[in-house]
């Protein structure tokens, strides 16, 4: 306080002890909403698992010790059977094909889907700057329906195989990956799109040419990522619904006993599978976004 | 750049060169990923057998799934044995007339029951059999002789109209019909999911907003026991057709899962992320065994985590919960030892020149650097788990994925099945904009 004569009289004035005593009542504060917070978390977790655990068909306490169980039940009869083994993998390759392949199919179906409507959907490159809501608002909607729910629908529809798959995992990717490569879109420079349309080209080669090159990298990226996020859906719906490595191995585990040998080999497919993708597109995507 | 050297006024032809081949480089690209990609989908269509589909898609499943979607149908069926005559919603015997009430367009006199089903389509049941007058065509007769159904109707006999030996259909836009030996029945479709508020045997059915409000709030009790909007909250919620307090719990069901699954995955990878993270962890043979634990982790995948719990918790909730759990800890602990990694050394070490031991370290110097990207991740993650719940719930047997797929088996309450997709794409954006929200809050800071 450079100036004493105007301002709060001396016995108002805050000196260093208030500014302390001001600073610890607001440390105290925070850290009473922090407890206040932590409480509340507590509680919710409490009360929310013991009400899962009420509703659920074994306790958490009778449960832990069988946890091991079932693997291990499983893997001893697989252990037993191991000279089987090799067979049973050839056997289930064809369905963990299906598997890769329906997510495959189903993220470029999808990136595609989500290539024109992010750029439909971004402020800036929109073919009809009046319908980006509309567009954001179809990929929300896309992106709220779990894949399941598609799924069951059009098994009822179109009969059991892959296809169902493929259009409800494709459905959610391009809801999922339009929103995403519409955030990367908006950061586009526009100079290449104004060079363009000055030299009369019109929308499509403005984002073909003008666009495009620049999000590449970032979109492949983006579908890299989906791509293993779908495998894993396509084995889940496989499970649920029909086709693929997942109703495999729900035909196995409905088999039970001395059909364990397959379930082994199933799980160890999946788990390479699920690893190789995982790190080969961790590989890419690092060289995609961080350059070569 | 030609631009910088101004005296050539050609390119060198070695430069010449390298652009053209340059640019034929990229247009052979340009023109090969899409062949690529068009040969990868053709070779997909065929090994998914897309011929095959589409001879095996059902178009009249499609159109029964569409229709249940928006309307219902009531049943008239009378057993030719017997005489009686039933009308029931849906055909189900939770939605059928209790004995002394019928639908305003059904009206049963002397043995002679009247089906007015609109536009001047009008269905008699009597003692000789049953007529169906159809506006624009006439009267089609049924009568039984010798215990078979015979068909009198003007020629000739249009498409909407399949007879066979012992069976009569007629399809009309107002309703459908069928005359068996055992019984006749004709379906009436009205829009809207009917019962959805009170169900027949409620006393409550069939009263108008207006009138139920004034029962609510100061007309006589109709339970002397109890209050009339008790009354109505608790009819409404043991609905037996639509079941509304078992959906509710299963939402909630649903929800709980994801939010246990993914608190309980943050709190356990929340110090595992520490001893992955380079700077925390010295120990390189540590850090390897934690990032492995990570990749094993997520290389099993829910799906199988769900398989083996499933086995040893029984189906229910707190299965889910914990098959969200472990998987996410994987997913959680990579991004978690990536965002330590990242941070600013430089507050770590102001806090450490004030003498502060490490727990004090990461508490002051760490802790508010990773806190909005972690819980940021975290609250990205509780909206994606909404979804992997409903899947997660039809396997393990809880929340709303378990109705779902029961509904979708049974093949035949697809109103049910719009009401419950409804519901969860409803469920996953409030939890999306919950978490949104959450985020904007505790993040940006308000």
């Amino acid at each position: 306080m450079a100036d004493t004569t105007f301002g709060p009289g001396a016995d108002q004035r805050l000196t260093l002890a208030d500014t302390r005593e001001s600073y610890l009542a607001m440390t105290r504060r925070k850290r009473m909403y922090g407890g206040i917070l932590l409480v509340l978390f507590i509680a919710l977790m409490a009360s929310g698992w013991s009400v899962s655990e009420e509703r659920n068909a074994g306790g958490f306490v009778n449960g832990v010790p069988q946890l091991f169980d079932f693997p291990a039940e499983v893997f001893s009869e697989a252990w037993r059977d191991r000279a089987n083994l090799p067979g049973i993998f050839w056997e289930h390759v064809p369905a963990l094909i299906e598997t890769v392949n329906i997510a495959a199919v189903a993220t470029l179906l999808g990136a595609l889907m989500a290539m024109s409507l992010s750029l439909l959907a971004t402020r800036g490159l929109a073919r009809w700057p009046r319908l980006v809501g509309l567009f954001r608002r179809t990929m929300d909607g896309l992106r709220a329906v779990p894949e399941i729910v598609i799924a069951l629908v059009l098994i009822y529809v179109l009969g059991g195989g892959p296809v169902p798959a493929v259009i409800a995992i494709a459905l959610h990717t391009g809801g999922a990956l339009g929103k995403l490569f519409s955030e990367v879109a908006e950061n586009a420079d526009l100079k290449p799109v104004e060079g363009l349309a000055s030299v009369g080209a019109n929308w499509s080669q403005r984002m073909w040419l003008g666009v495009i090159p620049q999000v590449a990298p970032n979109w492949l990226s983006y579908a890299l990522l989906r791509f293993e996020i779908n495998v894993r859906a396509s084995a889940i719906l496989g499970f649920v619904g029909e086709g693929g490595i997942g109703h495999d191995l729900k035909l196995a585990m409905q088999w039970g006993q001395g059909r364990y040998d397959n379930v082994v080999a199933i799980f160890a497919l999946l788990f390479i599978t699920i690893v190789i993708i995982d790190q080969v597109s961790d590989h890419y995507r690092n060289k995609l976004v961080k350059g070569t | 750049m030609t631009a910088s050297v101004p005296a050539v006024a050609t390119p060198s032809p070695s430069l010449a060169d390298t652009v053209i081949s340059t640019f034929a480089r990229r247009r052979r690209i340009a023109i090969g990923i899409p062949l690529v990609i068009l040969a990868y989908l053709t070779y997909a269509a065929i090994s998914f057998d897309i011929g095959g589909l589409i001879k095996r898609a059902s178009f009249e499943n499609a159109s029964i799934l569409l229709s249940d979607f928006w309307s219902h149908k009531t049943h008239v069926t009378r057993d030719n044995r017997t005489d009686t005559v039933v009308v029931a919603i849906e055909g189900e015997s939770k939605g059928t007339y209790p004995d002394g009430m019928l639908p305003d367009w059904v009206t049963i006199a002397g043995g002679v029951t009247t089906i007015d089903l609109g536009t001047g389509h009008v269905v008699t049941y009597d003692d000789a059999g049953a007529r169906f007058v159809v506006p624009s065509y006439g009267t089609i007769d049924i009568r039984e002789v010798n215990g078979k159904p015979v068909m009198t109707a003007p020629e000739p006999i249009p498409d909407w109209i399949s007879v066979a030996e012992n069976k009569v259909s007629v399809t009309t836009d107002a309703g459908r019909f069928n005359y068996s030996r055992s019984k006749v029945e004709t379906f009436k479709y009205q829009a809207g999911w009917e019962l959805w508020f009170f169900t027949l045997d409620s006393p409550f059915y069939g009263k108008g907003v207006g009138e139920l409000l004034s029962l609510a709030t100061f007309g006589d009790r109709v339970d002397p026991a109890r209050t009339n909007i008790g009354y109505m909250v608790s009819e409404f919620w043991t609905n037996k057709m639509w079941r509304h307090g078992d959906v509710a719990w299963a939402i909630f069901e649903t929800i709980l899962m994801a939010f246990l699954g993914t608190t309980a995955a943050a709190l356990v990878a929340f110090p595992l992320g520490f001893l992955a993270a380079r700077n925390f962890m010295p120990l390189g043979s540590m850090r390897f065994a934690v990032r492995r634990l990570f990749d094993f982790v997520r290389g099993v995948d829910g799906l199988i985590w769900t398989v083996i719990l499933a086995r040893a918790f029984g189906p229910g909730p707190m299965t889910g919960a914990i098959a969200i759990a472990i998987t996410d800890v994987g997913s959680f602990g990579k991004m978690f030892s990536e965002a330590l990694e990242n941070i600013d050394e430089k507050q770590v070490e102001g806090v450490q020149s004030t003498g502060a031991n490490s727990l004090q370290r990461a508490r002051f110097g760490v802790l508010p650097q990773v806190t909005p990207v972690l819980l940021s991740q975290v609250l990205y993650y509780l909206e994606s788990n909404t979804r992997s719940a409903t899947v997660i719930g039809a396997i393990v047997g809880g929340g709303i994925g378990l109705l779902l797929t029961q509904a979708i088996i049974t093949q035949k309450d697809w109103e049910e099945v719009a009401y419950y997709m409804l519901l969860i794409v409803l469920m996953v954006m409030l939890m999306d904009s919950l978490s949104g929200w959450l985020r904007r809050k505790l993040i940006k800071g308000e």
